[in-house]
């Protein structure tokens, strides 16, 4: 008989404390449970009040940041669906070259172009898909993967849209402490607004879907509408951040479609944790800005991103936030194991 | 005009197949989906072009040592990171993905960006045939890729590796019972596809020049001719193949070469939303299975 | 003779040339119970899967209420009011039992029915597990598929059908895979289901069980249709017996 250590987890004392109403009794199992919710929040919340104390460079990169959220979060709806994509970047530009048709023919202000491009945008990209929702895997992924590239060379080869050049001198959004103000409360919205939706059991279709279509096709329910439903939902917070960086640029062109917009968010879900929305956010918190201080070493900021992508699928594919809660709550001890 | 057309097509259609046989071949036979096919494929070409212009080994050996040197980092991909991911495609998908980037960037990050990074022919000449003038390069072009695509068609239908090899594909299960190691086999498949990968990069690369956008255009064309032509199907491969070559000749001369890759794309989102499964791929009747 | 429920007319499917539903035909009236029997491979669940659409039939048409509902996808014809169980289960194994028939009373058959709030849908669902036999005050309900033994996973099978609220009721071999005692407890509630006056179609091996469900039956050999009739009728045929019981003693 040999004795071996393993470890054991356990939850800490005052996660259980902490567990129901009683919570509210003390101030200790209070901050527990608010500290690091509050600490995120607070924390993107206060940063554009920052203006004047840090370089205005770094409030632009707040707003990529939250522009590669939105993103995020749309990707991790998606995929909740079991829809893997390769290319969000196509849900961003379409939001933009709607708002910036109307933007730039009928010169219509911002507040309305930008909801219309939003809904617009999502209502068109759950179409163009819909014919493409039967397929999984790889298929899926591939097409995901052409799709941007193809609306990239049809404006360059019909020359419509403004072609090459795109659609510039559009019209600003206000102030960038506003415009950062705006975008936070749209990324909070829809984080706070999937991650109701995908408890509720229209949710658990999605997820039942994902996991196991047949079953859900033999209850009754007709997978491709809802597959269309995902599609739509999640590419509003998508179209309304290319809508919002397109007035915010005061242009649009192919640029919208590149990679940059389908990788960033892929990594930043991946990164952060896949299945949880919370996840999203942190990962494209915490990569936009490591990538903006990479820049200095061009591409190889992109080898670095790769690294750390595969290094997460391979060896944490939970991602840091799931990672993170277990140890917030959770302490670890070796336990002794007869064998 | 109608024998240039059919001259190029041919040539454009064999360079497409040729592109596709690896990641067609890795995924018929192991189901990994080998997304780092574009970066591979760069590897092999700058390998080759280092070991000629800087190592200065003749270029037979320089071609050779690039083709095994790109079969071993697949082998490495797999046993490094594949095999902890083994069969959660979205992971696989991503993985690959990333490691493909990785590749392609680092080259660009180490200035493997101007014109002098070429290959030369294998033979300096041309011929005409049919009235259009095509170069030696070209012919060995369609040659390699004829061949190979027998001689694959004919390893997994013909021989034992191979039809053990499919086993796996089918069923891993029976497969085990019958004694075929899968987790060895699919390395072996991922080595031989990257090799084949390499092939097509150390034939085609001559006729321009090595580029890094070229490993992501190779990236989309291979997956989309593979799963186009209903992976795991050697003819489908050659169908799409032909297909889309010609589509991009015809294209070019008749629209203008700007409307090449749109015709492509349209091609390959319109076969996919008609038939799921590729052309002659089987996946769906197997799906259906209840 | 009423208006039969279901119509099924020279089905036929071959899986890549192979046939493994051949011409089969039958017409099944409100409120019957037949019972499909035949050897492993004969096409059991392949006829299964062609009435309630998993499988696109190669010939043949298939009717429902005097509805053609040949080309009519899977889920539209479980909107209509026919439900199966498969044989072989896959519930959503990551989700608790009870949460798995929550996707079921959420289509669009039942849904409207059920009501809103996800509150309503978990009492629903706990009341058909506790039918099917799942001990209410037990932690089973609240296990995740994943952890529970196959016999109950045969019974949530069974439950997310009832689900459905279903016409016709289509059960692949309910019963394997499920111990005697789970056999007996179920039976009767099948018994009552048919009371009730939904039509029952039953695909099983274990006759006795069959038997006391069904009031006539067909059995299937290589895919075609080798007898039909009243069940007693049926197994005392001679090519039936050579065909199915050879080995069998009953
Ligand atoms: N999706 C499929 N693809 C190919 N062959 C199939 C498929 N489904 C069933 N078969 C074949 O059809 C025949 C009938 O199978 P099945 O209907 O499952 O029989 P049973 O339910 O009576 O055991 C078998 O030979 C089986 O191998
Ligand atoms: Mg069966």
């Amino acid at each position: 008989m040999t004795i071996t250590f393993r470890k054991e987890r356990l939850d800490r004392g005052i996660k259980a404390r902490s567990a129901d109403i009683y919570a509210l009794a003390s101030w200790r199992e209070l901050a527990y449970l608010l500290a690091p919710r509050m600490l995120l929040i607070g924390g993107v919340l206060a940063f554009p009040l920052l203006r004047g104390l840090v370089d205005a460079y770094w409030l632009r990169v707040m707003l990529m940041a939250c522009t590669i959220a939105l993103l995020a979060l749309s990707w991790d709806l998606m995929a909740s669906v079991g829809l893997v994509s390769l290319g969000q970047a196509m849900f961003f530009g379409i939001g933009g070259y709607i708002t910036g048709y109307l933007s730039s023919t009928l010169k219509w202000p911002p507040f309305i172009t930008i909801p219309i491009a939003t809904v617009a945008g999502a209502l068109l990209c759950a179409t163009l898909l819909y014919p493409v929702l039967r397929l999984r895997g790889i298929y899926f992924a591939l097409i995901t993967l052409s799709l941007p590239q193809l609306f990239e060379r049809i404006i360059e080869a019909t020359k419509i849209l403004g072609g090459t050049d795109g659609m510039s001198g559009l019209t600003p959004l206000p102030d960038i402490t506003i415009s950062l103000y705006v975008i936070i409360a749209v990324l909070f919205a829809t984080f706070f607004g999937f991650r109701r939706l995908i408890d509720s059991d229209y949710g658990l279709v999605f997820k039942g879907i994902r996991d196991n279509d047949r079953s859900v096709i033999a209850a009754g329910i007709n997978i491709y509408w809802y597959k269309a439903q995902a599609v739509f939902i999640a590419g509003l917070p998508a179209t309304f951040a290319g809508a919002f960086m397109t007035h915010y640029n005061q242009f649009v062109g192919m640029s919208s479609f590149a990679a940059d917009y389908s990788v960033l968010p892929l990594t930043s879900t991946v990164v952060g944790g896949i299945g949880v929305f919370a996840g999203a956010l942190l990962g494209a918190f915490l990569l936009v800005p490591i990538s903006e201080v990479l820049r200095a070493y061009g591409t190889l900021r992109v080898v670095i991103y790769c690294i750390a992508l595969v290094v997460f699928v391979v060896g944490r594919p939970e991602g840091i936030f799931r990672y993170a809660q277990r140890k917030y709550h959770q302490f670890e001890r070796p336990v002794a194991v007869e064998e | 005009m109608f024998a240039s057309i059919l001259v190029n097509g041919l040539v454009n259609s064999v360079i497409l197949i040729l592109t596709a046989l690896g990641f067609s071949l890795t995924f018929g036979l192991s189901r990994v989906a080998n997304f780092a096919v574009g970066g591979l494929y760069l590897f092999a070409g700058f390998a080759a072009w280092i070991f000629l212009r800087i190592l200065g080994l003749p270029y037979a050996v320089a071609i050779l040592l690039a083709i095994i040197l790109t079969g071993i980092l697949g082998a490495i991909i797999y046993q490094v990171l594949l095999v902890r991911v083994r069969g959660i495609e979205l992971s696989e998908v991503i993985a690959t993905f990333a490691v493909g980037v990785a590749i392609l960037e680092t080259f660009r990050w180490a200035g493997f960006v101007t014109y002098e990074f070429n290959l030369p022919s294998f033979f300096k000449g041309r011929l005409e045939i049919l009235g259009t003038v095509i170069d030696y390069q070209r012919l060995i072009v369609i040659g390699v890729g004829l061949f190979l695509a027998v001689a694959l068609w004919w390893f997994t239908h013909h021989t034992k590796i191979g039809l053990g090899l499919r086993g796996i594909a089918q069923d891993e299960h029976t497969a085990l019972t019958l004694g075929i190691e899968s987790d060895w086999a699919a390395m072996l498949s991922v080595a031989i596809g990257s090799a084949l990968t390499a092939v097509a990069a150390v034939v085609i690369l001559p006729l321009g020049i090595i580029s890094i956008n070229v490993g992501y255009e190779v990236l989309l064309l291979a997956i989309a001719v593979s799963v186009l032509g209903g992976l795991e199907s050697t003819v489908g491969l050659v169908i799409a193949g032909l297909i889309l070559g010609y589509a991009q000749v015809l294209t070019a001369n008749f629209l203008g070469p700007q409307w090449m890759l749109v015709v492509y794309l349209a091609a390959i989102v319109t076969v996919l939303a008609v038939r799921p499964s590729g052309l002659l791929g089987r996946f769906k009747e197997i799906e259906e299975r209840v | 003779m009423a208006n039969p429920i279901l119509q099924v007319d020279h089905l036929t499917k071959r899986f890549g040339g192979i046939g493994a539903v051949y011409r089969i035909s039958f017409d099944l009236q409100p409120g019957e119970a037949l019972g499909i029997i035949g050897p492993n491979g004969s096409g059991k669940t392949t006829l299964v899967n062609l009435i309630t659409g998993f499988v696109k039939p190669t010939a043949g048409r298939v009717t429902f209420r005097g509805r053609e509902i040949t080309n009519l996808p899977a889920y539209a014809r479980v909107e209509l009011g026919i439900a199966r169980s498969f044989q072989m289960v896959r519930p959503f194994y990551n989700l608790p039992a009870f949460k798995n028939l929550i996707i079921p009373l959420f289509s669009p058959r039942v849904g409207k029915r059920v009501g809103g709030k996800s509150g309503n849908r978990d009492e629903v669902a706990m009341h058909l597990l506790e039918e099917v036999g799942f001990e209410r005050d037990s932690q089973v309900p609240y296990k995740v598929a994943s952890s529970l033994p196959h016999g109950y996973l045969k019974r949530l099978e069974l439950a997310r059908c009832l689900a459905l609220e279903p016409e016709l009721l289509i059960l692949d071999e309910l019963f394997s895979g499920m111990s005697m005692s789970e056999v007996a407890s179920v039976l009767p509630l099948i018994e009552k289901i048919r009371e009730q006056g939904t039509t029952i179609i039953m695909v099983e091996h274990r006759l006795r069980e069959l038997f006391r469900i069904a009031n006539r039956a067909i059995v299937l050999n290589f895919g075609e249709k080798i007898a039909e009739g009243k069940p007693e009728e049926v197994i005392a045929d001679e090519q039936v017996r050579k065909a199915y019981l050879g080995s069998e003693d009953a």
